[in-house]
């Protein structure tokens, strides 16, 4: 197997846009406001950037289908400007390109910049799209949450977990992300809820009611990445290195009747964990990951996401997360900066997200929020499509002497 | 000996819902105070993904149940509430069914007798030794709220297959009589019938049309009136089966039930549907007069031998009117339908533009449920593919056709929607498991929430996946609905 990226290239800076409903701003401007932070951040001059990835997922209310946007918002030096998208791991995408390019030695210094409008829609949610002409003639074009809340049903039967266990372990898994958005000004939601106000909030998708969803809302986050040797030489001290980045794509085999899979997990977080880890050197994930941001587009999905990344055992994350075990004060928190739950899910953008509050908890610049206990490895997860057919994409972030 | 030309097989389709008329009265009678005195029993009703398509190839598959689809050589759809005016009704029916290529297929309409005049045709062409012909009559009636048809109507399918051999009913012979009665009518383009006074349908159309035809019809036949033992008059208006069978000289106790309490006038499927009825509880002997009726009139004749009883276990009329779940929103069906306009919001704006290339090429997968079976390992799935999903094995182009639609399912993985669109809300779908392999995400029709769970049991059936509204084109699939 290939040796991997572990230590090879380092985060330079990092920015990230304040999230939420930004009637405000276009595209390009929410582009502008996280190159901002992150450009000051890595103390460098846009003509520097040698190469640059965009990650953008809905083409058609977003920017269009090139990397030319980002090269004019940010008036980049006519560098080479890649657009990727992968569902909703489009963000990590991004970000995979440009450690990629200066890992290869192609680039020195390297843009990754995640965005996305959700807000032009004209309705809440993600917008409804094809997967392609054959696939509307069969496929079921059902909604996000009603795509994922399959998941609590067969995790129900699999592990004979009663509907009401599950409900308040998914409710216990938003209660904790609002009470971390609480103390995030970047946040959209800012507001703690209680397990009732979870507990009766309107069904969207059998069983996810209201709260069990992630919102959806505008944001971009930005990152840009070098060699460590040329973070030193620029000055910089406390280094936070890519330990391990890795994506899974399904090719199928969930469909295939007795092959194995049942519905209640996902086959690609399992195989991308199992190869970050290795990649990572991590041997004891539970024990030796400090923190996480997971893909928490629903309850359902950040619980039996506990289970894929081997943090909780099989079958037992719902009991994990009913005693606090990712609570903020808990032994591996989880989206300590209120995730996807309280930031919305514009989707290009939140990979980056993750992996900026992974780099500014990893540095001790969290502020409110900042873990007590030093983190030195940190994990971020995304998962797009949907359980029986995904992409998931796992970066692990650290201290350079972790 | 020669073989018997007649019926060999039947089936039927009912929708699962069932209107009860009285809530359709509480709404109207405001307006139309005068339907007080129908205002009883129920009515059976499509789902928003039946039209006389997708309920004709539930009909035509329980017809065709245990027979070799290869045997077939005709399938024809007779119906006056066809959803294409321009593209081969039955041709989508023969695709679902998944008959040969080699299969003729034609349309039937015009008239609310176009089953019968189709059957006719068929017997006479099974004389010449035609191979068996489908012969399916599906209709789903269109009414303008508060009207009497709104009341005395329902949503129906029958299928007969017609040709030599071990015939269940033997055909006698027939007769016609064709006068342009205008009783109702309704023009190229337009939803509804328009009617004339139905004391005149009644006497003039109905009853003195009918009875000199049925009286003629068994003087040509050399039968006498007191030998028909079913007589079966597709008319539901109350008495009035009963005054032609008296006229004619046929015994009272001969007058079969129109359905018209449990079900409702199914149209140009009714006489075929009522004919399937009279099938499943025939005695070999027993002498059935069929008659039908729209701008003159055809007689068949019949005779049972008792072979019904030997034909394997199928859904028939029986089957289907024990399927029937009370329904008591009428605004929900008038939405249905397309007589109440409702705001569906931004989220059924989604294009649903069907390329004709990709329904063409993948005309099994979609319109006949066909996977795909490796032939080196066995193992299905659904879609076929060039590479097999196998990971044992991964072999190249070794799939073969495996036709899915027969064959029972139980739920993986399940949801109910309120989010994305439908026209009934929530949208259940989930993941199933077929018996004997394969898997596919499906979308479940006509079920409630205690009939949904992990290891629920599912038969497939052919729905509408869709409409194009922008341009007029209905998308058909395939629904797991509840077994029970």
């Amino acid at each position: 197997m290939a040796s991997g990226i572990r230590d090879k290239v380092a985060i330079l800076g990092m920015g990230c846009a304040k999230f939420g409903e930004r009637w405000d701003k276009d595209a390009d401007q929410l582009m502008v406001e996280a190159y901002e932070e992150a450009v000051a951040d890595a103390g460098i001059d846009t003509s520097q950037i040698d190469a640059a990835w965009l990650g953008v997922a809905f083409d058609a209310v977003n920017i269009g289908p090139s990397g030319i946007p980002l090269a004019v918002a940010l008036r980049l030096n006519n560098c080479g400007v890649t657009k990727v998208e992968n569902y909703c791991a489009s963000g990590t995408e991004s970000f995979r390109g440009a450690v990629y390019a200066v890992a290869s030695g192609a680039a020195d210094i390297a843009l990754a910049l995640g965005v996305e409008k959700l807000k032009d829609t004209g309705y809440g949610g993600l917008p409804v799209r094809s997967r392609g002409t054959t696939s509307d003639m069969i496929g079921v074009t059902g909604s996000a949450p009603g795509n994922f809340a399959q998941l609590a049903s067969a995790y129900r039967a699999t592990h004979g977990v009663s509907k009401d266990d599950l409900k308040r372990a998914m409710a216990h898994v938003s209660v904790k992300s609002h009470a971390n958005g609480a103390k995030n000004p970047k946040a959209h939601l800012q507001k703690a809820i209680d397990l009732d106000t979870v507990l009766n909030a309107p069904m969207i998708a059998e069983p996810l009611g209201l709260f069990d969803c992630c919102g959806v809302s505008d944001g971009a986050a930005c990152a840009i990445v070098t060699t460590p040797e040329i973070a030193r030489s620029l000055g910089k001290k406390d280094l936070v290195t890519v330990k391990a980045l890795q994506i899974a794509s399904s090719n199928g085999w969930e469909m295939q009747q007795g092959g194995g899979w049942n519905g209640s997990y996902f086959h690609t977080t399992r195989v991308a964990a199992q190869k970050a880890y290795k990649e990572a050197g991590v041997t004891d994930p539970r024990n030796q990951i400090s923190l996480t941001e997971v893909h928490d587009c629903f309850s359902i999905t950040e619980l039996v996401t506990m289970e894929d990344l081997y943090l909780s055992k099989e079958g037992e994350a719902w009991k994990d997360v009913l005693n606090g075990f990712f609570d903020a004060d808990g032994q591996v928190p989880c989206q300590i900066d209120g995730g996807l739950k309280c930031f919305g899910h514009p989707i290009g953008a939140s990979g980056l997200r993750m992996i900026y509050e992974n780099y500014l908890q990893l540095l001790g610049r969290a502020g409110a929020r900042q873990r007590q206990t030093p983190p030195s490895l940190a994990l971020s997860h995304n998962l797009g499509g949907m359980p029986s057919q995904n992409v998931s994409a796992i970066a692990i972030v650290g201290l350079a002497d972790a | 000996m020669t073989a018997e030309t007649g019926i060999l097989g039947f089936g039927a389709y009912v929708p699962r819902k069932r209107l009860q008329r009285s809530v359709i009265h509480a709404t109207n009678k405001w307006f139309a105070g005068g339907l007080g005195g129908l205002a009883k029993g129920e009515r059976a009703i499509a789902n928003w993904d039946e039209d006389a398509i997708t309920m004709a190839v539930e009909a035509g598959r329980d017809a065709l149940t245990q027979v070799d689809r290869a045997s077939i050589g005709t399938v024809s759809l007779a119906s006056t509430t066809l959803p294409f005016t321009d593209r081969l009704n039955a041709g989508v029916v023969k695709e679902a069914l998944v008959l040969e290529d080699g299969t003729a297929a034609l349309d039937a309409t015009g008239s609310l007798r176009a089953a019968t005049s189709q059957l006719i045709q068929a017997l006479a062409a099974a004389k010449g030794g035609a191979a068996p012909h489908l012969a399916i009559a599906s209709e789903m009636r269109l009414s303008r709220p508060a009207s009497e048809g709104e009341m005395v109507q329902g949503d129906a399918a029958a299928g007969l297959l017609i040709g030599q051999g071990d015939v269940v009913a033997r055909f006698l012979g027939s007769h016609s009589t064709t006068i342009d009665f205008v009783d109702h009518y309704r023009s190229n383009g337009q939803d509804f019938d328009y009617s004339w006074e139905s004391r005149w349908i009644r006497d003039e159309g109905y009853t003195g049309m009918t009875v000199k035809a049925v009286k003629d019809a068994l003087a040509v036949l050399g039968v006498a009136a007191g030998e028909i033992d079913r007589f079966i008059m597709p008319i539901t208006l109350r008495g009035v089966a009963d005054g032609v069978a008296k006229k004619a000289g046929i015994k009272a106790e001969a007058v079969a039930d129109t359905l018209a309490a449990s079900l409702g006038d199914s149209g140009v499927a009714h006489p075929i549907l009522l004919l399937v009825a009279a099938l499943e509880q025939a005695q070999a002997g027993e002498k059935i007069l069929l008659t039908g009726f729209g701008q003159g009139v055809d007689v068949l004749l019949f005779e049972a031998t008792g072979k019904a009883a030997t034909l394997p276990a199928r859904r028939g009329v029986k089957g289907s009117l024990a399927r029937g779940v009370k329904d008591e929103n009428y605004a929900r069906w008038l939405f249905h339908r397309g007589n109440l306009a409702l705001d569906k919001g931004m989220r059924a704006e989604n294009d649903e533009k069907q390329p004709g290339t990709t329904l063409w090429r993948n005309r099994k997968t979609v319109l006949g449920l066909v996977g795909g079976r490796c032939t080196k390992t066995g193992t299905v799935q659904f879609p076929r593919s060039d590479i097999s999903v196998n990971p044992n094995d991964h072999a190249y182009h070794t799939q073969e056709d495996y036709p899915l639609a027969d064959r029972k399912a139980r739920v993986v993985t399940y949801t109910a929607d309120a989010l994305t669109y439908s026209p009934a809300p929530p949208s259940y779908y989930g993941m199933i498991d077929f018996d004997g392999g394969g898997r596919m995400i499906a979308e479940f029709a006509d079920c409630s929430p205690e009939e949904v769970e992990v290891g629920a049991e599912m038969m497939m059936m052919f729905r509408i996946k869709a409409v194009d509204e922008r341009r007029d084109f209905t998308k058909y699939f395939w629904k797991a609905v509840p077994v029970g």
